[in-house]
């Protein structure tokens, strides 16, 4: 296998699964083997709320390529959003972890 | 060797069985109809879960006249898709070793108890599966052969140990309790060439009985018909050599054998 290279981090938000939409608790970033992408290590990122199951899980997985120019691209939006006095505090930590 | 006229039978299906610390876990089991005596192979999944190519697997070996049993490693982590449970168990950087061994030490002892066994049983895996598998030749008692198919993290840097895989595989090498088979890819990073080699000479230093094959044009998982990596003709003669290795150190279990594909 099987890089075993993972992070998760506390995010808040929401996904579209294939329940249709959920709030977003976790993002695990992993460096490892892919489910669909053809490659044999990609960058996956699975948003997820880990109190509602498995099944709750918006995937990604992406070449190294696709993902530093993901990072790059969110990074730059952040960017223009704060100079234009755009960007918004997050929400405080909602107490449900159910669908919305 | 199968001959046309000859009646074939097989069941396939989920069951419970005991695992690591007696939990209930449950597990695909595919196994010729008829009394035997067949032999047994505890069938590892790889890291990308409990998914449809393993349900094949294990029939194929249930084909191939073994009673064939294969463990949800992920049964903890909840229920969902094979693909939703697996990358769970990604998130939580796996499964532990000593979990894992003792649920392959439940597999083989439900497939011993067996009325119908001949008393041997191996253990088969590839990805994560193959490095379960050397280590449960290893370290659980009472394997009769092992299949390690590009098992990676075998060889573990020091910064590669963690809590739930505290040791690298290849420093039991020592106790290896059976005969190992090795299938391995030529363009595979994990595990490189080198590492094969590194613990071929391990294998070697402590007299143990193995066979290692090395092939050409092909890397990390090249039986999966269902992925880029696959490799027909290095899939066709890894898996011929495979139950030849089998039928040597588990028994040859009629009227099915390696010859009859």
């Amino acid at each position: 296998m099987c890089t075993m290279i993972v992070t998760q981090v506390n995010i808040d938000g929401s996904g579209k699964g294939a329940n249709g939409w959920f709030k977003l608790r976790e993002a695990n970033v992993s460096y490892d083997h892919p489910f669909d992408a053809p490659m044999e290590h990609a960058l996956n990122i699975d948003f997820v709320n880990e109190a509602l199951g498995p099944g709750a899980r918006v995937a990604v997985e992406l070449s190294v390529e696709a993902a530093r120019t993901l990072v790059a691209a969110i990074g730059a939006v952040l960017e223009r959003a704060e100079a234009g006095g755009y960007l918004e505090q997050s929400p405080p930590a909602a107490a449900d972890t159910g669908g919305l | 060797m199968y001959q046309t006229s000859m009646y074939e039978g097989m069941l396939a299906e989920t069951i419970a069985i005991p695992g690591f610390q007696g939990d209930l876990i449950n597990a695909y089991f595919a196994r010729p109809l008829g009394p035997g005596p067949f032999p047994g192979i505890v069938v590892v999944h790889h890291m990308p879960g409990w998914d449809e190519w393993y349900r094949e697997a294990t029939r194929k070996f249930a084909h191939h006249g073994y009673a064939a049993l294969s463990p949800n490693l992920y049964f903890r982590a909840g229920h969902g898709s094979p693909e939703d449970v697996a990358a769970k168990v990604r998130a939580a950087g796996g499964v532990s070793d000593e979990q894992v061994l003792g649920d392959l030490a439940g597999a083989q002892h439900y497939l011993r108890a067996l009325s119908f066994s001949n008393g041997k049983v191996g253990v088969f895996g590839s990805c994560s599966g193959g490095r379960h598998a050397f280590l449960a030749a290893c370290r659980v008692p009472g394997f009769d052969a092992a299949v390690d198919c590009w098992g990676g993290r075998v060889v573990m840097a020091p910064d590669e140990v963690t809590p739930k895989q505290p040791v690298a595989p290849i420093d039991y090498t020592e106790d290896l309790s059976c005969p190992l088979l090795g299938l391995f890819g030529e363009e595979d990073q994990n595990p490189a060439p080198a590492q094969v080699a590194r613990l071929e000479q391990e294998l070697k230093a402590h007299g143990k009985t193995y066979a290692f094959h090395m092939y050409p044009k092909a890397g990390h998982g090249f039986f999966y018909y269902d992925r880029r990596n696959y490799r027909q003709e290095q899939a066709v003669d890894g898996w011929k050599k495979l139950f030849v290795f089998l039928e040597t150190y588990l028994g040859a279990s009629t009227p099915l054998s390696p010859a009859a594909e």
